[in-house]
């Protein structure tokens, strides 16, 4: 075992893992056995900038924000990959500029969707 | 041990200390601030922990956005009646060790609005106050008079015997009411715990 090349790193590992561990360790072992506990309701009700917090913390969100999510998605990543692709427009070959103009396509295809549907509508 | 001893043998080289000096050294050497002004003396407060004056130097330079991991407590101005109560609760919410320095004229008695209906007079009517410091607003090295002066009570606290602080105390209450808003007044006007009831002589 000790031959293995990856022996040290594995002692590396273990150390590590320790080096992180440990101080998490300790700290739950002095919170356990020393800290001074004095609770009381007041003190473990949620902190809410001093004033009672009003209803539930399980708040439902909702669902149609998908589309502003997906719409992000489309005009975000396409920004990412046009940049890069611009730059190295020049210096590209044929099956490079038609994988991005199938990824292009794919991602226009989903605006279009979204046009169709009336997301882009206001009010 | 004999505080001449202790230095002879520092000079030698050799370091003695006792466990409660090492316990209140770290206790008082991380005094984090809750970030929470409540008026004017908040700007002194402010200014207290920028590069000028420079707070840092007392390891109370991280001032906490939550009561949780806060241990001071500045009542950095006015305390009206409406927000007293949300005062005390986020008091309440600190995890012990805590203190409370009572910052200004009407932190400690209510100043200038002493006689005004909606002004509390004094937040050590409701949770203990540790340091108090007068001023209208007390300048930042009054601040920091005071921040120093509850170092030294802090390493000035044994921690057996009656002497004792609060947290170490399982006896001791740890819970300070929140007031109401009554009819006229907070609703209890003081707590007893803290602010002992005036003899009335008639």
């Amino acid at each position: 075992m000790v031959s293995n090349p990856y022996f040290a790193l594995a002692v590396l590992f273990v150390a590590g893992l320790a080096f992180g561990l440990g101080p998490l360790a300790l700290a739950w072992a002095w919170a356990k056995f020393f800290s001074p506990r004095k609770p009381n309701p007041l003190k473990n009700s949620i902190y809410e900038c001093g004033l009672v917090s009003k209803g539930d913390a399980w708040v439902q969100f909702r669902s149609a924000y998908y589309l502003y999510a997906i719409i992000f998605l489309i005009f975000d990543v396409e920004a990412v990959f046009l940049l890069p692709f611009a730059v190295a427009f020049t210096g590209l070959g044929a099956a490079a500029c038609a994988a991005m103009l199938v990824f292009v396509l794919l991602l226009v295809e989903g605006l279009a969707w979204a046009w169709a549907k009336g997301v882009l509508t206001w009010a | 041990m004999d505080q001449q001893l202790k230095i002879e043998m520092g000079e030698q080289g050799i370091v003695v200390t006792t466990l409660q000096e090492l316990y209140n050294w770290g206790r008082r050497s991380s005094v984090w601030p809750m970030n929470f002004g409540l008026a004017c003396c908040a700007i002194e407060m402010i200014a207290t922990t920028m590069a000028r004056y420079d707070l840092a130097r007392f390891g109370a330079e991280v001032f906490r956005a939550s009561p949780r991991q806060a241990d001071l407590m500045i009542i950095s101005g006015t305390v009206t009646k409406k927000m007293a109560p949300q005062v005390v609760r986020l008091y309440n919410q600190m995890g012990e060790p805590r203190y409370v320095i009572a910052m200004g004229a009407c932190a400690i008695s209510g100043g200038p609005f002493k006689q005004g209906y909606n002004v509390l007079k004094g937040i050590d009517r409701y949770i203990p106050v540790d340091v108090h410091i007068p001023g209208c607003p007390p300048r930042p090295e009054a601040l920091l008079e005071a921040f120093m002066m509850l170092q030294k009570k802090i390493d000035s606290q044994p921690l057996t015997g009656n002497e004792r602080p609060r947290f170490l105390d399982a006896g001791a209450p740890g819970e300070f009411p929140v007031p109401e808003q009554g009819e006229h007044d907070l609703e209890p006007p003081a707590n007893n715990l803290v602010w002992p009831v005036a003899a009335v002589i008639r």
